[in-house]
């Protein structure tokens, strides 16, 4: 059994804001039932003052999944959003007088749900919130700029600790090469400026200086982001990251000044990714992979459906899953038939709605010169 | 009230077992090798533990019984062996819901150029004989597959399937584990070369296990040195906790008839009054089919390490195949392998019984379970979703408000 804490105990056993919150302005949506733990954080803000009022959470999960978020929302009550959102998953830890070492994931789950909620009163569209990064652990769907900003902020320097903060890495085992080759690379600084989420403080400071620019009394504020960030850019290192050797901290604070970085023009940036990502999943497309976490449960959905096809004289036949895109063969009448988008997006549907996977279903049999239809 | 529901994972020992033990840790402390008369004694208890092992399993000789210090040495024997006797052989069959003490040492095997046939099972746990019998040829060393499922206590056709395997020539091994002392077993009436169990499943200490090799099947040993166990397991026998274990077999054995009727009826008692008063949990495994003492219970929308702590705070033990009990990030290999529907796979929970459970002590985890579940269901997002029609719980999207 894990060694909890008292005080993780306590938040478990006596959850404090465990609720929906009727009157929320702000929903934060993290996690997976697929990968055993998710969360859903609503923060009631008051529009004048930005105070955080009441916080509520539901959390599927272990016992330190819910006692995370129940100490974040107790944390976060009483602050401004500005404020809320310099909490980090080790603050989340602290509070609760440290997690053990496996379930940090559960922390950094809470962190992001405050990021998501507090995106989500910005007005920040998800497709914003972050940047276009190659997914490197397939088994749990986690993709490198998660990865760099768990080794960042937490100055990880272990293939466990990953997993322990990410979960990446945690299954198949496959993707654990591509993790050390992270680590080293946020060792030498290699993605400074290269993911804008690894600071999260400059994307809610823009969004913040946007959305206040159509607001005359808040320009000022908006003026003065640069600033602001470069001073953040040092508390948070300070306050967080002792063990953090002094040149990295350098290369963080200059990553966000970089005008490159600087997420005023994060429309534009983002503009084009669901398109790259589907560019991604189909250049990614390989053969069947029955080992996947996906696998079993998705062709069990095709078994359902397939015998009303084949009594359309069709056939169906799964080729490949993973989290961002499943492959399947349709064959016989179905192939090139009227009906086959129809049955793409029925079986996608019936994907979303059974395993809560929202993936694009692709016909590999139908050649639209060398990608498949991406619904 | 303290309510032990976990004997799948190990059992208290029988107070009755621990005083066969005491002498061995007290006066009797020779070398059954020695031979001046320290040792005799002891040499006479090994005789009589393995006679009272061999009479539990139904063995036609007590020179099949081989004590090991436990069932993964015995399975790690077996499939070594296997592949020393038969060395032009280079292909296992075994099961996807193996324990690990198979699966891990297979995967190893497998990286060194052998070739695994892992038979699927269904969504109830069984065993696809179809696959299993078009894996059978002669290039095959073994056929190792467990009695019973530890998770979901699913019993397999064990005979048949060594029967299968013996009409194409090839050796049969199954892992007994949960399957000794809960299921008459009588190997002179099968074809099963070898059968590993342990001690600790049925009421002897920790650290004592047996391996059953038919007479006349090749063995080779894993464990080099001295000439214990007509040379086929070196080391000093660990005396004390084999007399234990012999006192324990001839208990399982007495005990059998109760296991299949009374234990079985609390077993089933449990389970009703679980899937009666809960809404959204189902049993996995093999209804049909399963050891008397298991039942392994999914709850949709919840995950069992929450279950586990509650329970545990009630006085009650039990464990769960979800990800973060085990340290692992991943539901067990047996939901997998079962395909226990994503929304319950991380909430599965399993109570195990022994011949020491009572009726009482049943019906206060009946009594306990449904708060808990209602209670944890509560906070999840899943179930607010499933149960109201709420907006969809939507983490993709990060953020449902206004949609
Ligand atoms: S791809 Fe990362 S664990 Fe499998």
């Amino acid at each position: 059994m894990w060694d909890y804490s008292d005080k993780v105990k306590d938040y478990f056993f006596n959850p404090r804001n465990a609720k929906e919150l009727k009157d929320a302005n702000a929903v934060g949506d993290v996690g997976s039932i697929t990968c055993g733990d998710a969360l859903r954080l609503q923060l009631k803000v008051n529009p004048e003052t930005e105070v955080i009022e009441d916080a509520g959470f539901q959390t599927f999960g272990c016992g330190s999944a819910i006692a995370s978020s129940s100490a974040l929302t107790e944390m976060i009550i009483g602050k401004t959003l500005d404020e809320a959102a310099k909490v980090t998953n080790q603050d989340i830890a602290d509070y609760l007088d440290g997690l053990p070492p496996e379930k940090m994931h559960c922390s950094v789950m809470g962190r992001e749900a405050l990021d998501a909620a507090i995106a989500n009163y910005r007005g920040i569209t998800p497709e914003a919130q972050h940047v276009e990064s190659p997914l490197i652990c397939k088994c749990f769907g986690i993709d490198e700029a998660k990865i760099v900003r768990a080794v960042t902020e937490n100055n990880l320097s272990t293939v466990q600790d990953v997993i322990n903060y990410t979960k990446a890495g945690g299954a198949c085992g496959s993707c654990h090469e591509k993790i050390e080759r992270i680590i080293e690379d946020v060792k030498k600084g290699a993605y400074v400026g290269r993911y804008v989420t690894t600071d999260m403080e400059a994307v809610r400071r823009a969004a913040q200086g946007g959305s206040c620019a159509q607001d005359p009394l808040a320009a000022p504020q908006g003026a003065g982001d640069a600033g602001q960030i470069h001073d953040h850019g040092h508390d948070h290192d300070h306050d967080h990251d002792h063990d953090h050797d002094h040149d990295h901290s350098q290369d963080q604070t200059a990553a966000v000044r970089d005008p490159e970085t600087r997420p005023l023009n994060m429309a534009e940036h983002f503009s084009g990714r669901m398109q790259r990502r589907q560019e991604a999943a189909a250049a990614d497309t390989s053969g069947p992979n029955p080992d996947h976490l996906l696998w079993a449960p998705v062709a069990a959905l095709i078994d359902e459906i397939r015998p009303g096809l084949q009594g359309d004289g069709g056939d169906i036949e799964l080729v490949h899953v993973d989290f961002t895109r499943i492959d399947v063969r349709l064959t016989g009448q179905c192939e090139g038939c009227m009906m086959e988008d129809m049955t793409l997006s029925f079986i996608a549907d019936l994907i979303e709605e059974r395993l809560r996977l929202k993936a694009p279903v692709v016909n590999v049999a139908r050649d639209f010169g060398g990608s498949g239809e991406v619904l | 009230m303290r309510v032990y529901l976990d004997n799948n994972a190990t059992t208290r020992v029988d107070p009755l077992v621990r005083d066969e033990m005491m002498p061995f840790l007290d006066e009797e402390y020779g070398n059954p090798s020695s031979m001046h008369s320290f040792g005799a004694g002891v040499s006479r208890a090994l005789d009589l533990a393995r006679s009272r092992v061999a009479a539990l399993l139904g063995a036609e000789r007590e020179s099949e019984i081989i004590f090991t210090s436990c069932a993964t040495e015995s399975d790690n024997t077996a499939i070594w062996s296997a592949l020393q006797a038969y060395p032009d052989r280079h292909e296992i069959i075994t099961s996807a819901v193996e324990h690990p003490a198979i699966l891990q040492l297979c995967s190893f095997l497998e990286e060194r150029g052998y070739v695994i046939h892992r038979v699927p099972v269904d969504s109830h746990g069984r065993l696809d004989l179809d696959f299993y019998a078009s894996c059978l040829s002669d290039r095959v060393a073994l056929a190792s597959v467990m009695w019973a499922n530890n998770e979901t206590g699913t019993v397999f056709p064990v005979p048949e399937l060594a029967r299968m395997a013996h009409e194409k020539g090839i050796l049969f091994h199954t892992d007994a584990v949960q399957g000794v002392g809960k299921l008459p077993i009588c190997l002179k009436d099968t074809c099963i070369d070898m059968l590993s169990f342990s001690g600790h499943k049925i009421h002897a200490p920790k650290g004592v296990g047996a391996l059953y090799v038919r007479y006349g099947v090749r063995f080779r040993s894993f464990m080099k040195g001295g000439h214990q166990e007509r040379g086929r397991r070196a080391g000093t026998e660990n005396a004390a906790s084999i007399a234990a274990l012999g006192r324990a077999c001839e208990l399982a054995s007495q005990g059998l008839n109760r296991m299949d009727t009374e234990i079985r009826r609390l077993r089933d008692r449990l389970e009703q009054g679980i899937l009666s008063q809960v809404p959204r949990c189902f049993v996995t495994g093999d209804p049909e089919n399963r050891t008397p003492n298991t039942s392994n219970i999914a709850f949709e929308f919840v995950e069992g390490e929450g279950i586990l702590l509650k329970l545990d705070r009630e006085g009650i033990a039990a464990s769960s195949g979800s990800a973060c009990t085990s340290g692992s990030l991943e539901p067990s290999h047996v939901m997998t392998a079962m395909k226990v529907p994503f929304t319950a796979a991380h909430g599965t929970v399993r109570f195990s019984l022994s011949r020491f459970t009572t009726q009482e002590e049943v019906d206060y985890v009946v009594s306990k379970v449904p708060g808990i579940i209602a209670d944890l269901r509560s906070m999840s997002p899943y179930w607010k979703q499933a149960e109201e029609g709420a907006p969809a719980f939507d983490p993709e999207f990060r953020g449902t408000l206004g949609t």
